[in-house]
């Protein structure tokens, strides 16, 4: 276990190192921040003073050394725009991401774990179908289409929510609905999948057959079974909302750290793409090595070695 | 279920074939005396427009149909592009392991560990908005689940009698890839292929409603979902029905996708597509 951790921390530093040189490569390809940054009248001497100044003027392999090291020690430069570190501001961003996203993820388990059980209890059941149907539609449709219909009806018909902005538990239900649904419908497809694969096993059979209670033979021995896939699953779908909730963050003016990247992309403001999209990647690698940590504690079978 | 999904995913084929030939209206013709008509059914709605008309007068039924031309036109290549590179580098990996194999499955290490949305709008935002950037992006951030599952089927497959028996028949591994694993592999590439499609198309059309994707005069979903969102307050079917257009061809491909697994792949394996 320990040689193994060491050895995907070890893979977790390259990774990150990657990302680092992806990053660079994205933002120098975005263009040109002088010309953004400074008056059309500006004069040439200006120009190549304000690239100096930036560091722009010299060669690329060093530039891409000196943002490493800055990068290091969390030093992504001053955002253009804002005048202002630009990690601290991707920090200052990130509580409204994890609120939104801790929410949406919580309400997706909630949802989605019960209704998979259930539906794999009972195959072919009314309740069965209806989940399925939801799982199917909830895959197909685009969140941010999700996203409109939902203002449309619960913030301009009904007018039970304010459609935009953070605030209380009523700011955060319709974007957190929104960010649940195409994880809650693949969840529960694939709890229901993979309960169904469990209930066929042997052990199932035993344990009716010792006259163990319904309730405890789904609970206790094959929802437990189950999980290993529900779990992973779970954790890729955690990293795929710090992701996607760039979008969610968008149509509802949620002031996360993916509104603040996008709109960095609109104004060329590198560094705060930069701090942004490394902070994300880093949040993401590290929940994925939480969770292979938690593997071993679910299922005492799988050893790493 | 999986012949509902057929049908409708055929329908949206179809009607991107040959639905711009039957139409009246053009995507851009305006008609600025009849600006946001509603639906034929509501009150001031004609059944000359029977999904109503947009800001410009433009008759949403007309937009809808050469939509379908762009969302299935960028799906489909970019799944092929795609497709193509992930499944040759899965092959590679899995069939020579060693570094190569490292080199690969740590990229996609990589590639799976960024937050692939806000790279892709970074790279659009670098490159500048067009369907042929578009296509790029989504096939460069999108060929790696390909090359998971493929190297995972190839690692499996490698140690067969047949392959062992090409390689002492003196094979290259070029034509071992092409000729002995590929078509080891075809199904499992159909399934996933047609599972993706569906991905793709609303990948395009997010982009597209971000303003990122396809550019104006062409019509697109996303974009015509863009332009309804301004008007959600006074006109809700522009935005919904572009929204239904995409939601029903993503699920007729889901439901093809899943159909043809189960039929292609009688061990009932089970993909997770993420």
């Amino acid at each position: 276990m320990g040689s193994y951790f060491l050895r995907r921390l070890y893979h977790s530093f390259i990774v990150i190192f990657g990302i680092t040189l992806i990053i660079f490569v994205i933002t120098h390809m975005i263009g040109d921040p002088v010309s953004l940054l400074l008056s059309p009248e500006a004069t040439q001497a200006d120009r190549e003073q304000f690239k100096h100044e930036l560091g722009l003027d010299r060669p690329v392999h060093i530039q891409y050394l000196v943002f490493l090291k800055d990068a290091i020690r969390g030093n992504f430069g001053i955002s253009f725009r804002h005048q202002r570190p630009a990690l601290g501001l991707v920090i200052q961003h990130l509580p409204a991401t994890l609120e939104l996203t801790v929410a949406a993820m919580i309400l997706s388990i909630v949802i989605s774990i019960p209704l998979g059980v259930l539906a794999s209890i009972k195959p072919g059941s009314f309740l069965d179908r209806a989940g399925m149907t939801f799982a199917l539609f909830g895959q197909s449709a685009p969140v941010f289409w999700i996203g409109i219909m939902f203002i449309l009806l619960f913030g301009v018909k009904l007018r039970w929510f304010p459609v935009s902005g953070r605030g209380g538990i009523e700011y955060l239900i319709m974007p957190a609905m929104t960010l649940a649904l195409f994880s809650t419908a693949a969840q529960t497809r694939l709890t229901r999948s993979s309960m169904m694969d469990v209930l066929d096993k042997d052990f199932i059979r035993t344990a009716r057959s010792k006259g163990l209670m319904e309730r405890r033979v789904i609970m206790k021995h094959a929802l437990k079974n189950a999980l290993i896939p529900i779990i992973t699953i779970v954790a890729l779908q955690f990293g795929m909302m710090l992701s996607g909730a760039v979008i969610t963050e968008t149509i509802f003016a949620w002031p996360g750290v993916g509104r603040l990247a996008v709109n960095a992309i609109y104004n060329r403001d590198y560094p705060v793409i930069q701090a942004a999209v490394f902070v994300t990647s880093a949040l993401f690698i590290f929940i994925n090595l939480f969770v292979d940590v938690i593997y071993t504690k679910i299922d005492p079978r799988i050893t790493y070695r | 279920m999986p012949i509902a999904g057929g049908i409708v995913f055929g329908l949206v084929i179809l009607s991107a074939i040959f639905g711009p030939m039957l139409v009246p209206y053009g995507p851009g013709d305006q008609d600025f005396s009849r600006v946001l008509k509603p639906p034929f059914w509501q009150n001031g709605g004609e059944i000359k427009h029977p999904l109503g008309t947009d800001m410009m007068g433009r008759d949403i039924v007309s937009r809808l149909i050469h939509g379908a031309r762009v969302s299935l036109f960028v799906g489909l290549v970019t799944v092929l592009f795609s497709c193509f590179i992930g499944t040759w580098l899965g092959m590679a990996s899995g069939y020579m392991g060693g570094k190569i194999d490292s080199l690969i499955m740590r990229l996609t290490d990589i590639q799976l560990s960024m937050p692939y949305i806000l790279i892709a709008i970074a790279i659009i935002g670098a490159l500048g908005p067009s369907i042929k950037n578009i296509i790029l992006v989504i096939a460069v951030t999108n060929w790696v689940g390909y090359a998971r599952i493929i190297r995972g089927e190839v690692l499996t497959i490698r140690q067969m009698e047949f392959v062992e028996a090409a390689v002492v028949g003196g094979c290259s591994t070029l034509r071992i890839l092409s000729l002995h694993i590929l078509p080891n592999v075809a199904n499992s590439i159909t399934v996933l292929a047609t599972l993706d499609l569906g991905r793709v198309i609303i990948f395009e059309s997010a982009f597209s409603f971000l303003g990122l994707g396809v550019q104006p005069p062409t019509t697109s979903w996303g974009s015509m979902l863009a332009d309804g969102r301004i008007y959600l307050t006074y006109a809700w079917w522009l935005a919904t029905f572009p929204g239904l257009a995409i939601m029903f061809t993503v699920l007729g491909t889901n439901l093809l996708g899943d159909w043809l697994r189960d039929t292609l792949d009688p061990k009932r394996k089970r993909y997770v597509i993420l």
